[in-house]
């Protein structure tokens, strides 16, 4: 593989996911003004107190200016003075140039807390509205960029921002003002040699567009390949035991390696423009300084200058040089720092699809849920259908199971009414209303899902099943472990409910996970459960337990299962059964198995045939 | 390993005292001879141009100079000039100019080249520990945080490579000024070089200033990254939970206090840096104070005194080079500690040197001795267990949740080595076997899948070879067969070149479970071990993997740990596990009959439904 650029790698995604737009916003397309503009409005931070920050720059450049002139004068006329040193001259300069050290030390340590101080509050503000934000995308749209690839850009596309912000930004204002105030006194001293000054940087100022082009570029990949470096980097770790169980340590070092060389090989060539494009500079200072004293003695040959005025003249080049240099350096950290900026907008930029409609959205009366599917289907962007034409009711209070097989759409289902996802075509209604309009939090409070995989943050059990009910004390998660008949589990804990669970919960057995998941949920009180999956990882008799727990606990609310051990679907209420993304059956389990040659009495009979075994 | 440790960092707790304040700047100085030392042509050539830079920019001046009294003053005197004369002006400054930008670029190319390159190795290093060190180092290292590692931390660590040739090579400026400093007056120039403990002084106030802050920083850096990806790891469960909110508070409250850690650290170089600027102009006030006595004192003249302030402004630039260098060790020495802790971790799981002796098509010999195991201390998982699984025999291990089944097979595929006991393959302890060939002996399939970002190919053969040729495709099919996943494989879009994704997420949990035990199959194992790896399996297609498990042409020893009792009946023999301990053994039939808690476990499903006559038991017995 090529060391260098690849394509986006960041947005693995699926290609069908960037087609239809469901992939996170790269931000590429925004200008580098738009950038900034835009960057400013999400961390209005940046703006404040800007005007005095300015002032000061202003004064801490202008003390810069003064010092080494008064030294100079200092030198020439009162060391250099006729007859001797001029000791009060000296004396006074000293005390200038004092005043003027003081002024150019405090009004450069003002400016730069100041910076300090409104860049990194802005750009606490960019990353925790862009990590919202994360939380706010649609599951699928999450899912099209690495986690890794995330992480960096909520801390290190961020971190790039922040040096600019503080050595960039403002100084480059400054830069220009002062390569307007030297042109204007190189034009007051002779026009004509101003104007050789500026024909002479003419080159590098022509052809900035062309290099801020290619640095975008440049550092646009760079940042995408840091992306994909820590999603390198953290996929193996989050699968250690699978890299270790099959030895394949030297694969994935080399895919780690190939991706820390991208990064490499990336920051390497962008750096190349930076350097060619600072080093310009460098060669119209000379040409500026040759230009103005050849120029300067043709002038004086035609009596329109004196070598007083070239001698003044090229010291007013160095003020004229010294600005530029810094000026296009910070447009070139510029473009570093825009990228960065550019992959946190992204994220910002990405529809949130599922929107919220917030205080507009309706909220869900407590109490157990009527659940309505009118018409749904849904298909991922670019894919088939995976569920077509559902209309499926379900009483307040009910307890429902969906069968199906692997791939049938069951656990679409699960989705649509928890609205991780919305309908394709059609609606979901709960207690009558469409989920697009109910308030989240109400949604939230109300409909509560239970996946395969509880995911387990790394913390205590208690500070996990709290996630379901922040005010739960410890008496009331020992009440619902009791309730769920899970105290005799608890007690065999090392630490009881203070047990760490590690990482994703690995300290836990898949099945352990899938108890405090439950917990969790038990806590968290819904009017609407959703179970996928939920105890497919615990033993059997476990699993009858928990199920009959369960089922008296659901009294008073709705359920819906989606199950593949048919143990659940008989003691449901209801079942309904999904075959290729349609309702082939519904009926309860006794009325169902009984449909001779039916898919519910196939899946039966081999379910039986497995237990009987 | 790419990094030495040049010197030994103090716990870094410690920052606050005088010893550490001085190791900071020692182990800066440490830090950067690592660099020079891992590159040293690249860190010639930067300093190289570095000092053609600077030689140029002192010929610049004198190239002014030159010009002003052979060019312009008699041009000006005498009203004419030659042609050439203004050419070799021309071409004397469009000169140095080109090879100033030589220069430039020289120093800037490299400096970078230096820098990406030991970012390069030391993220190589860092990552090469993260595949070595064992599972139970990984436990208490989360995932954020090992980014942040290689990420933030080597930033940091290799932060002063980029101003470290400006500063070097303008040592050499500086030299020739000092030297000439005292050509001209002895005293003036001891004056002036007053100016450099000053510069150590306010040097080491800023390193005791800000190393804590930095310290602290690079911690909340790796927080921040750990939350983050935590956070988006668990976003659907956020999602459900609707628990964005406080989400979003745990990850403000972090980032809220890298802020203001990094505002005050702002704060702190906010007054460095105008001091370093500072300290050189105030020298030369002293020196031009000091000087009007001296010539007036009779014991100097005025061009000395010019002269030593002229080179002392000259010096002012190299010393803020310098300053720029050492701005940077506090973050440098922080990073590159903070990477030692990972490079130095021990706990590197030892291998031997033994192999299994090859005997193709048969299963291995499975022996399990005394084996006990505990994570926390008095608190054993596994204790006296004890079991014999002749080749290619099948032994189920069945328990309740919690009872020691995944604590079993993590000892079984050596993600932990056991307390005491052994486990032999072949009557090789597991511990003498040679890296790489427990793998290549054996398969694991764990109870939650683990997909990597890959394709379906790339995720059955992770490369592998077998007896040293690669799969083939038809390989990859057939194992794909084995578990049911052909079907669904050939429907993706683009068969077994379609990308999964990040942990596989296009598919469902079933399908998950069913390419990782492909995964498995097309190794042929002669040892497989299977943790309750088809619970995300309808019953039909879990039946199908089993009748091609039992079926198969090969010859494997088998480890189901299962609760369905279709997958137990395929054992030859069932290990009964309750608390960490065997409490029986014998096969399914024989443990129904004499072990009422056994026969509770496997029956549940049928005595489901108190009261109605459960319809499975009316059909299926």
């Amino acid at each position: 593989m090529s060391t260098t650029v690849k394509a986006p790698a960041d947005a693995t995604g699926t290609a069908a996911a960037a087609r239809s737009g469901t992939a996170m916003d790269s931000g590429e397309e925004m200008a580098a003004l738009q950038t900034l503009r835009r960057g400013v409005q999400i961390s209005p931070e940046l703006r404040e107190g800007i005007g005095w920050t300015l002032v000061l720059a202003v004064l801490a450049s202008v003390g810069q200016v003064i010092v080494p002139v008064v030294v100079q004068q200092t030198l020439d006329r009162g060391l250099g003075a006729d007859g001797g040193p001029d000791v009060s001259f000296v004396v006074w300069m000293g005390v200038i140039a004092a005043a003027a050290i003081a002024l150019t030390s405090g009004a450069s340590y003002l400016m730069t807390s100041r910076l300090f101080r409104t860049s990194e509050r802005g750009l606490a503000t960019l990353r925790i509205k862009a990590f919202r934000h994360v939380h706010d995308l649609p599951l699928l749209t999450q899912n099209t960029e690495r986690r890794g690839a995330l992480v960096s850009r909520v801390t290190s596309d961020v971190d790039q921002v922040s040096q600019f912000l503080v050595f960039g930004g403002l100084l480059f204002v400054v830069s220009v003002g002062q390569v307007l105030i030297a042109t204007i006194v190189m034009a007051i001293y002779s026009w004509q040699l101003a104007l050789v000054v500026w024909i002479a940087f003419a080159p590098l100022f022509l052809s900035i567009r062309w290099f801020q082009r290619k640095l975008s570029e440049a550092y646009g990949v760079v940042r995408r390949q840091m992306g994909s470096m820590l999603s390198a980097i953290s996929e193996p770790v989050v699968g250690a035991a699978v890299v270790r169980s099959y030895a394949v340590e030297a694969r994935t070092q080399a895919r780690i390696d190939e991706a820390i060389d991208g990064f490499r090989a990336a920051s390497t060539r962008a750096q190349r423009f930076t350097v060619v494009s600072f080093s310009l500079g460098g060669i119209s200072a000379g040409l500026a300084n040759a230009g103005v004293i050849v120029i300067g003695v043709l002038l004086g040959f035609a009596d329109q200058m004196t070598i007083g005025t070239v001698l003044a003249f090229a010291f007013l080049v160095t003020l004229f040089v010294g600005p530029v240099q810094m000026g296009t350096q910070i447009l070139t950290d510029a473009q570093n720092a825009i990228a960065g900026w550019r992959r946190v907008i992204g994220i910002l930029e990405t529809p949130a699809d599922l929107v919220d409609p917030g205080e507009d959205g309706e909220t869900l009366p407590r109490g157990p849920v009527d659940v309505r599917f009118e018409g749904v289907s849904f298909a991922y962007p670019g894919g088939p259908f995976v569920l077509r034409d559902i209309d499926l009711d379900i009483a307040a209070g009910r307890r429902v199971a969906v069968v199906g097989e692997t791939g049938s759409g069951k656990s679409t289902v699960a989705k649509l009414l928890t609205r991780l996802m919305d309908p394709t075509e059609g609606a979901v209604l709960l207690d009558g209303v469409d989920v697009r309009r109910i308030a989240a939090r109400s949604l939230r409070r109300s409909v509560v899902l239970v996946p395969q995989e509880g995911f387990l943050f790394d913390d205590s059990i208690t500070a996990n099943v709290r996630y379901g009910d922040l005010d739960a004390t410890e008496a009331d998660i020992l009440a619902s472990a009791d309730e769920l008949g899970l105290s005799d589990w608890l007690a065999t804990l090392p630490a009881g409910l203070a047990t760490q669970v590690g990482q994703r919960g690995e300290s836990l057995s898949a099945g352990e996970r899938q108890l405090v998941a439950l917990l969790r949920a038990h806590l968290a009180d819904p009017d609407l459960l959703v179970l996928d999956e939920a105890t497919s990882a615990v033993d059997p008799a476990l699993e009858m337990r928990i199920g009959r727990a369960l089922e008296r606990l659901m009294s008073g609310r709705t359920s819906v299962t989606i199950a593949h051990r048919l143990s659940t679907a008989e003691s449901a209420d209801e079942v309904v059964v999904v075959d290729r993304g349609r309702i082939v059956q519904r009926g309860p389990h006794a009325e169902l198995v009984h449909q001779e040659g039916s898919v519910y009495a196939g899946l039966h009979a081999s379910w039986v045939a497995q237990q009987g075994a | 390993m790419t990094v030495e440790q040049e010197t030994h960092p103090d716990e870094p707790g410690l920052d606050g005292d005088g010893a550490s304040r001085a190791a900071t700047t020692r182990e800066g100085f440490g830090v950067i001879w690592v660099a020079i030392k891992r590159e040293p042509g690249v860190f010639a050539l930067s300093t190289v141009g570095s000092m053609l830079f600077g030689l140029l920019t002192v010929a610049d001046a004198w190239a002014l100079g030159w010009s002003t009294d052979h060019v312009l003053t008699p041009a000006f005197r005498d009203g004419e000039i030659g042609t050439s004369m203004l050419v070799a002006v021309f071409a004397i400054f469009v000169g140095i100019a080109l090879l100033r930008a030589v220069g430039i670029v020289a120093r800037r190319l490299f400096a970078g080249m230096m820098q990406y390159r030991m970012q390069a190795h030391s993220r190589r290093a860092v990552t090469r520990q993260y595949l070595t060190l064992p599972m139970e180092w990984h436990q208490r290292h989360p995932t954020g945080e090992l980014l942040s590692n290689a990420n933030s931390d080597v930033e940091a660590a290799w932060g002063p490579i980029a101003p470290l040739p400006m500063a070097v090579g303008t040592v050499v400026m500086m030299a020739i000024a000092i030297v000439q400093m005292f050509a001209a007056d002895l005293v003036l120039a001891l004056v002036g070089l007053l100016v450099f403990p000053a510069v150590i002084v306010a040097n080491l106030a800023y390193q005791r200033l800000a190393s804590p802050l930095m310290t602290r920083a690079q911690e909340l850096r790796a927080e921040v990254s750990e939350i983050a990806h935590e956070s988006f790891d668990g976003a659907m469960v956020v999602k459900t939970l609707g628990r964005e909110g406080e989400e979003t508070e745990r990850f403000a409250a972090k980032v809220h206090e890298l802020r203001d850690v990094n505002i005050r650290a702002g704060r702190i170089r906010a007054a460095f840096d105008p001091t370093l600027a500072a300290l050189p102009n105030l020298g030369v006030l002293v020196v031009l104070g000091i000087g009007v006595e001296r010539v007036l004192g009779g014991s100097t003249d005025a061009g000395a005194v010019v002269t030593v302030a002229y080179l002392l402004t000259i010096v002012s630039f190299p010393i803020r080079s310098i300053g720029w260098l050492l701005g940077e060790f506090p973050r440098s020495v922080v990073g590159f500690r903070r990477l030692s802790t990972v490079l130095e971790a021990e706990g590197e799981m030892p291998y031997g040197d033994r192999s299994v002796p090859d005997v193709p098509g048969t299963g291995a010999r499975l022996e399990v001795g005394g084996l006990a195991y505990s994570y926390v201390a008095e608190q054993p998982l596994l204790r006296d267990v004890s079991f014999t699984v002749e080749p290619g025999r099948t032994v189920a291990i069945v328990g309740a949740t919690a009872s020691g089944k995944s604590t079993l097979t993590a000892l079984l595929t050596r993600l932990v080595d056991p307390d005491r006991g052994r486990i032999t393959l072949d009557g090789v302890d597991l511990r003498d076997l040679d890296r790489g060939e427990l793998a290549r002996v054996s398969g694991v399939v764990p109870q939650t899948a683990f997909l990597f970002d890959d394709t379906v190919r790339g995720n059955v053969t992770l490369d592998a070879r077998v007896d040293g040729m690669p799969l083939t495709d038809d390989d990859v099919w057939e194992a794909l067969r084995a578990a049911q996943a052909d079907g669904f494989v050939a429907a993706l879009p683009h068969g077994l070149d379609t990308q999964l994704g990040e942990r596989g997420t296009s598919l469902s949990g079933g399908q998950r479970q069913r390419i990782s035990l492909a995964r498995a199959l097309v190794r042929r194992p002669r040892l497989l071990v299977l943790d309750d790896a088809t619970s995300a399996v309808d019953p039909e297609v879990e039946a199908r993997i089993l009748a091609a498990l039992r079926h198969g042409p090969s010859d494997t020893t088998l480890v189901v740990v299962a609760y369905r009792k279709a997958t137990i009946a395929l054992a030859d023999e069932v290990v009964h596990l309750e608390d960490g301990r065997i409490v029986d053994r014998g096969t399914h039939a024989e443990l129904l009959r004499r072990s009422p808690s056994y026969a509770r476990l496997v029956n549940a499903y049928e005595q489901a439904e108190p009261g109605d006559a459960p319809v499975s038991v009316e059909v299926g017995s």
